[in-house]
């Protein structure tokens, strides 16, 4: 399959590339690498207390309870119910969306449909409310508009679409 | 305080539905099994995080991320007509569209916020955004990252067979999803809301 090939083909042009154009390839892996130290030291102590909640929520049978709550909705959207939690807390919270995300994929399976539904829906959407108030608040904007419905729209289509992309691509 | 809020209240829906439901015990066990996973799932995360955040160093020092940012002139030259004329703000637009492109979110940030500000300044308008300052938010809030690097961490972490067999799924849905964003914001632009 070509798509196993996709990650070690990029990072090896874009290495070979470097060498060519006389980059020091080593101490800029290094240096990012570092960088994503950092990263994950930022979101270390975000995702232990959003972690142990969503467990208390999952293990109190809560979780089950609000997905069959919400399993004709979204049955007829054909987004595996499993995931409203997700859905919901997406637009908010990025390291919340991944604490969600990695339980999912924990309690159900990575390579089920629903443990893939969870990582595309992740992979491809943002966190909308926060990366709209840091633009338009750094920027001088107190009226968004039409930013958050389009934007809640993107969402919306990139959801379903996950869905569906991961029901054809793995059925 | 958003997250505290909601931090809350998920504690407590998770107490109060334990004790009708009477799974006290597995909720309690629950607490410590989350706060453990966390930070076995960002050990385990750590090594993609951060081999992955070398590749993005070393293709930010090799230039290509500048190259990347020309070839994105055109499409942006059509999405914001400020930006024909103005080369350093569209300079500023190309690049942090390159930057996600790259999941360089630390970087494009800065530079989406420049050019809010430009347009705005453009526009003549002080508080209400233009229209082309709300394209500019809509397509900062989607995601257009074109290797989801965390994520593929997240399941390779979880013991997946191929971590990366999701990014033909990544790839068709946020095409989607920025579509969605853009084509929404040029309907609400022309029915003028």
């Amino acid at each position: 399959m070509i798509w196993q090939l996709v990650t070690p083909l990029l990072i090896a042009s874009v290495i070979l590339y470097a060498l060519l154009r006389g980059v020091d390839v080593f101490s800029a892996l290094i240096s990012g690498a570092r960088d994503g130290l950092n990263v994950l030291l930022r979101i270390v102590p975000a995702l232990v207390p959003l972690l142990a909640a969503i467990a208390m929520l999952r293990a109190s049978g809560f979780l089950e309870a609000f997905s069959d709550l919400c399993r004709p909705a979204f049955q007829w959207l054909g987004i595996p119910p499993e995931c409203a939690p997700l859905l919901i807390v997406r637009p908010f919270s990025g390291s919340g969306a991944l604490a969600v995300g990695a339980e999912l994929m924990r309690s159900h399976g990575v390579d089920s449909m629903v443990g893939r539904t969870a990582a595309v829906m992740l992979g491809s959407t943002e966190t909308t409310f926060y990366a709209v108030s840091v633009i338009c608040g750094a920027a001088g904007i107190t009226k968004t508009r039409y930013i958050i419905p389009a934007s809640l729209l993107a969402d919306f289509a990139g959801y379903i679409a996950a869905a569906a992309a991961v029901r054809w691509l793995f059925a | 305080m958003a997250m505290s809020v909601l931090l809350g209240v998920m504690m407590l829906c998770a107490i109060l539905f334990a004790v009708f439901q009477g799974t006290a015990a597995e909720m309690s066990a629950g607490l410590l099994d989350g706060a453990k996973e966390a930070v076995s799932l960002a050990l385990s995360m750590a090594g993609v995080i951060c081999l992955w955040c070398g590749v993005v160093e070393v293709m930010r020092r090799s230039g290509l991320t500048e190259k990347l940012a020309a070839l994105l002139r055109l499409p942006i030259g059509a999405l914001f007509p400020e930006a024909r004329k103005d080369g350093a703000l569209r300079g500023d637009i190309a690049a942090s569209v390159s930057a996600n492109l790259l999941g360089l979110g630390n970087a494009a940030t800065p530079l989406s916020i420049r050019a809010a500000t430009r347009l705005q300044d453009i526009s003549g308008r002080t508080g209400a955004a233009s229209d082309s300052a709300c394209m500019l938010t809509i397509l900062g809030s989607c995601s257009i990252q074109v290797i989801p690097a965390t994520i593929a961490a997240v399941r390779s972490s979880q013991g997946a067979a191929n971590p990366f067999d999701i990014l033909p799924a990544v790839w068709a849905v946020t095409v989607i999803s920025c579509a969605m964003g853009v084509a929404a914001g040029l309907l609400f632009k022309r029915f003028r809301l």
